[in-house]
């Protein structure tokens, strides 16, 4: 998958998490703008990590501060899986 | 998830207000909410003083006769006269400390003592004691499992799990609580020949559910993991023997690592580790929390080894409480009030309060009417819940639950919760 497609597949299995309706660019934050709470954050990493087939623990995950951040790991893990 | 009151288990990171100089001001928030509870003349349930210990199940809080049902003092060993006698013993022939760690010139023959009984309880290879459970979780983990490999735990896992996790700087893995499915998942993508840790609680000591050891310990040895499951809350209690879910469940055989606490059912403080590892004594000279820290004194560990083997033979006790669990949580349901489990699991039984002010209410209305448990609020608790934890002791008698009962009806009553 190309980033883009990665890009497509995780705006669409965001939807039911972001609940304000937030605009998505690479530069939104999941704490300040998204306002994930840590509960949030597990539920929507299982999500990802079920769809692409890969482990993100949470050592990647503190690296992880916004959008495009993510979309550029998953794209990398599932590259290497 | 246990003792956190304004933290969370899983540790989070506080953000600093910016250009500010002074480190305090990342804890203004915390502060403020703080201020904001005591501000409406409650009394505050995280400052409670005990001016006099009665009885295992009771004492003189504030100034009141109250029954005690948020302790962990499950077996009641507290005052055990046997117990009392050995802690006695020692202080007069060991004196008062050790000050000095286990690898030096903090072993005594108490601290030999206490690791024997301990072998004879678990019927294991090998036994080591810490200053405290705190400790044995943050030092046997992040010994074992460090960069490089990977540790698979339950999401509600209790901060010395988490704490050991970061120290040791293992990729960590975290899966939804109690959810076997999502373990397997998660085992399943780890990479081919990465060192594997599942770590796993027999009992979760929010909600005093137990952890589906018998599923989870197979999936786990499929997949070449090893399992350290902490035992804290269900030693001397569950199983036949008292050793735990694990026991209970018929995997204690194929677990690696069983973590527990002498501040429970033992009653009085220190943690250890038992295994079967045939390399588990290298522990001794390579665990940093172990190595680096004054050893137990020679009272408290002599205390520890005479109950935990008074334990050993403590199936009446474990049918009692057994007997006080069901009765609470049964009782507590007629009532009207929402638990944490539909079942009594353990020797914890949660109640579920609408939100926090309603639930800093109820506890404070317990308070009042003689009765402590234990309030626990977000973020310390699962899925932002508040909750009054009630744990039940050996030692509470049948009349005493009665008792109880009473005043949580009374209490629930004047604070419209039920």
């Amino acid at each position: 998958m190309d980033r883009a497609e990665v890009d497509t597949k995780i705006r669409e299995l965001i939807e039911p998490f972001n609940k304000k309706g937030v605009e998505l660019k690479d530069e939104t934050t999941f704490q300040n703008d998204l306002e994930f709470d840590s509960l949030t954050v597990m539920d929507f990493v299982a999500e990802i990590e079920d769809e692409f087939d890969i482990i993100i623990s949470m050592n990647q995950q503190a690296e992880i501060e916004n959008y495009g951040q993510l979309v550029d790991a998953v794209h990398k893990l599932q590259a290497g899986a | 998830m246990s003792e956190g009151i304004s933290q969370p288990d899983q540790p989070q990171p506080l953000e600093a207000h910016a250009g500010d100089k002074d480190l305090f001001s990342k804890f203004d928030d915390i502060i403020a909410l703080r201020e904001g509870l005591l501000s409406q003349g409650r009394e505050d349930p995280f400052n409670l003083v005990m001016e006099k210990v009665l009885s295992p199940t009771r004492a003189i809080c504030n100034g009141r006769e109250t029954i005690l049902l948020g302790t962990y003092n499950y077996m009641g060993m507290t005052f055990d006269p046997d117990v009392v006698e050995a802690g006695k013993q020692a202080l007069a022939d060991f004196g008062t400390g050790t000050t000095g760690s286990r690898v030096l010139n903090g072993t005594y023959q108490g601290h030999k003592e206490c690791e024997e009984a301990l072998r004879e309880f678990y019927e294991m290879d090998h036994a080591m004691v810490f200053s405290t459970g705190y400790q044995a979780n943050l030092g046997i983990i992040s010994t074992i499992a460090g960069k490089g490999d990977y540790i698979i735990l339950d999401i509600d896992s209790h901060a010395s799990i988490w704490d050991g996790c970061a120290m040791g700087q293992a990729e960590v893995v975290p899966f939804k609580h109690n959810d076997i499915e999502a373990m397997e998942k998660r085992l399943k993508r780890i990479p081919e020949g990465a060192g594997k840790l599942v770590v796993l609680e027999g009992v979760y000591s929010m909600l005093g559910d137990i952890a589906p050891l018998k599923e989870m310990v197979a999936i786990a040895k499929k997949y070449g993991a090893m399992v350290l499951v902490d035992e804290a809350h269900s030693m001397g209690f569950i199983g036949e023997n008292g050793r735990g879910v694990v026991e209970d469940a018929g995997v204690i055989d194929d677990v690696d690592f069983i973590i527990g606490t002498f501040s429970k059912s033992v009653g009085t403080v220190g943690g250890f580790c038992v295994s079967n590892h045939p390399k588990f004594e290298i522990m001794r000279l390579v665990c940093r929390p172990y190595v680096f820290t004054a050893s137990l004194p020679p009272s408290v560990v002599a205390t520890a080894a005479t109950s935990i083997r008074k334990l050993m033979h403590g199936s009446n006790k474990r049918a009692h409480l057994w007997e006080n669990s069901k009765n609470l949580h049964a009782g507590l349901r007629d009532l009207g009030f929402k638990l944490g489990t539909e079942e009594p699991q353990s020797a914890i039984i949660a109640v579920i309060m609408p939100d926090l002010e309603k639930g800093a209410h109820m506890w404070e209305a317990l308070i009042r009417n003689g009765l402590y448990v234990n309030l626990a609020r977000p973020p310390a608790t699962p899925a932002g819940m508040t909750l009054l934890r009630c744990s039940l002791c050996a030692e509470h008698s049948e009349e005493e639950v009665g008792q109880i009962l009473e005043i949580f009806e009374k209490s629930g009553k004047e604070t419209g919760i039920i």
